[in-house]
């Protein structure tokens, strides 16, 4: 059987510097065909072209079965948008051919086109349609999409009205009834609540297991897992890894190291970091991050995850009383805890010069998924000797730390916590 | 549609037929989007649809005053239906101009996110002004009982004029619009340009009293004939018949070059805008 989507050697070339450059084009573009009206595409032209270009994507070539169920994963930055883009017909490629076979949607965005002045029925009409359903389609799907978004009684409000959670319902809502043969989506499950969020994954997989052809992009790698059974990861353009979505997946981490992590170090230069104030004198040295399993930690742990940190540095004067620290902030500069090595029941105090590590183990990470600021410091004789602000960053992803799937999304810690009903009496007096 | 339906996308060069089989596929998003804009255009205004014919009767008003009492000026019917009769396609012209043209930066998320026709986006802003126009003539048809002016069998060629005014706007709207995603001097251009082209256009005054050599330069703008066709068509004042043929075909031109010309710049709007 042919392929759903064949794709066929596909680049895609951006120019830098776009807006400024081509307002300033356009008198280039009058002057230039003044001067030599007989000549269309100089010389110069494509010299400038090339030296300010880059490519978003480069020769990738992927064919796509029908029924299956892809996801592209990489790194911001990685050519997943733009392929899509591509495939869906947003953009013209610069090389390469696409062939698509069957009807194809594309939901780069929910609530695209949406009208603020216009009510929640309207709305549905309008979104629709430019998704590209038939309004006899919209018709019959009408009350379905209107229950699952749950507006009801707001349905002919306009939807500049609705708090922004009733606008991502119902604009996912509309997209999830979208129902062509082939499906391209881009991370749009990032919307509403947690509970709503679980709604629309079961959507999602209802959509994936109807034997349609999806192409999903989503940084929700646990989705990935779920939905998906083959998952192609790109880097820098080109496909580095094709094969079952769980190997890509763990290709991903572990090469790639998740969200802009491609070139994070699991070693952290403390020596010359930016981050210590002047006023201090560079003792601490370096910052090595590892998973549980002692394997190197680049940038990523799931929630509830094992981190070991080993800090070394230099004592310059023979001591006997000195400290490490390492610290979680969130990106907003709120403290959420502190791992210091005077809380360690079991520390000794002997007198140490020269090069020292200290190794600081904490089982389980209990951050919410996010990004936090690392900060490293050393205290020597109970008083603050070096710091080092924003050392590296940590990205702490969604796992299933409750074993529920469910991770809370407001606060910053992950409680372990035990509940139980009560016993109810009534039932059994009757 | 079956499984045998089948897409080949790739770079795309040049100048391009247009897929006339895929817009007649989109025709309902088209409807969607005029609809869009008729409801969307007079939300929270006290005076709602009543903006569709107070712009040509205030400037009816106005141009009364200034052309028959102050600076007279000769008309085969009086001043207020010649003018107003003027003014109703100027009207037209004027407002498709300038919502077309920034149809398309207006609706930024839709080209960066969604494929659809994008041709749709500055022709449904110029039908949902057709709304305006008919409304605009319904109330000719109110000062023309008013002054007990007799209309005749040519009325039915209005429709053909509206398509005619239609195509002259579509020509140059959809041609600005795509100009302005990569240009955005275009937005201070075209108030300025349709300023000038009112002028430049005989809606307060009669072509016939121009001199014969600027006659023919004004008869260049597809919008004079069409003008001098309308009021041909309900006030029966004279017109030369070659200056509406070239007209017309000047308008299906113009139409015809704009659809193409968007069709090409059309693949760079969604890395530009």
């Amino acid at each position: 059987m042919q392929p759903a989507i064949e794709i066929n050697g596909i680049s895609k070339r951006y120019r830098l510097g776009e807006g400024a450059q081509m307002y300033a084009s356009f008198r280039e573009a009058l002057s230039g065909k003044l001067k030599n009206p007989w000549k269309t595409k100089g010389i110069g032209r494509q010299r400038r072209g090339e030296k300010n270009s880059f490519w978003a994507v480069k020769n990738v070539s992927l064919n796509i079965a029908k029924g299956e169920t892809v996801a592209l994963i990489g790194s911001n930055g990685a050519g997943k948008s733009t392929l899509l883009k591509i495939i869906s017909r947003i953009t013209d490629p610069t090389e390469g051919y696409i062939k698509v076979r069957g009807r194809m949607g594309s939901l780069l965005e929910v609530g695209t086109g949406f009208h603020p002045e216009l009510t929640g029925r309207e709305n549905i009409y309008l979104n629709g349609a430019i998704l590209g359903m038939h309004k006899a389609e919209i018709d019959s799907k009408f009350d379905e999409i209107v229950s699952f978004a749950g507006i009801g009684k707001f349905l002919d409000t306009p939807v500049k009205r609705y708090s922004s959670g009733m606008y991502v319902r119902l604009a996912f809502s509309i997209a999830a009834h979208l129902d062509p043969e082939i499906l391209i989506v881009d991370e749009v499950l990032a919307v509403g609540d947690v509970a709503f969020q679980k709604k629309c994954l079961g959507k999602m997989s209802e959509a994936c297991s109807r034997a349609r052809t999806v192409v999903f992009v989503s940084h929700n790698l646990a989705a990935v897992e779920s939905l998906c059974s083959r998952g192609v990861v790109l880097h820098q353009g080109g496909i580095v890894f094709d094969g079952p979505a769980k190997d890509a997946i763990q290709f991903y981490l572990e090469n790639l190291g998740g969200d802009g992590g491609a070139s994070r170090s699991n070693i952290v230069d403390l020596a010359s970091s930016p981050g210590r104030p002047p006023k201090f004198r560079p003792h601490l040295k370096k910052l090595e991050l590892f998973n549980g399993d002692d394997r190197p930690l680049r940038g990523d742990v799931p929630a509830g995850g094992a981190l070991k940190a080993v800090i070394r540095f230099d004592l310059d004067t023979p001591c006997t009383s000195f400290d490490a620290w390492i610290a979680f902030d969130t990106l907003g500069g709120q403290r959420v805890c502190t791992a210091h090595s005077s809380y360690e029941p079991d520390r000794e105090h002997e007198e140490r010069v020269g090069q020292q590590t200290f190794t600081c183990e904490i089982p389980s990470l209990p951050l919410i998924p996010g990004e936090y600021k690392v900060h490293v410091g050393l205290d020597i004789a109970s008083g603050e000797a070096d710091w080092i602000e924003d050392a590296t960053r940590l990205t702490v992803l969604k796992s299933d730390f409750y074993g529920t799937g469910i991770l809370p999304t407001k606060g910053l810690l992950l409680l372990r916590n035990r509940w139980s009903l009560e016993y109810q009496r009534e039932a059994v007096a009757v | 549609m079956s499984a045998t339906y089948e897409l080949t996308i790739k770079p795309r060069k040049g100048w391009q037929p247009i897929d006339l089989k895929e817009l007649w596929l989109f025709r309902e998003l088209l409807g969607f989007l005029v609809w869009r804009d008729i409801k969307v255009r007079y939300k929270q205004t006290i005076l709602g649809g009543l903006w569709a014919i107070l712009q040509p009767l205030i400037g009816t008003i106005i141009f009364g005053v200034m052309f028959s009492k102050v600076a007279p000026i000769k008309t085969t019917a009086p001043y207020i239906l010649f003018v107003y009769a003027g003014l109703v396609p100027w009207t037209f012209f004027a407002n498709s101009l300038s919502m077309s043209s920034n149809s398309l930066i207006g609706s930024e998320q839709m080209i960066r996110k969604t494929y659809l026709p994008r041709v749709f986006l500055p022709l449904g802003a110029i039908l949902a002004l057709v709304l305006d126009m008919l409304i605009g003539f319904a109330l000719m048809s109110v000062l023309l009982v008013y002054y007990h002016y007799p209309v005749s069998a040519a009325l039915l060629w209005l429709p053909a004029l509206m398509l005619g005014c239609f195509f002259v706007a579509a020509g140059m709207g959809l041609t600005l619009s795509a100009l302005n995603v990569r240009y955005r001097d275009v937005k201070y251009v075209v108030p300025f340009f349709t300023q000038m082209l009112f002028f430049l256009t005989p809606v307060i005054y009669p072509l016939s009293s121009a001199p014969p050599k600027l006659k023919v330069l004004l008869a260049l703008n597809p919008m004079a004939g069409m003008i001098e066709g309308f009021r041909h068509v309900i006030l029966g004042s004279a017109m030369a018949g070659d200056l509406m043929w070239t007209s017309a075909a000047s308008a299906t031109l113009l139409f015809i070059a704009g659809l193409f010309m968007f069709h090409r710049m059309e693949r760079t709007f969604a890395d530009v805008i």
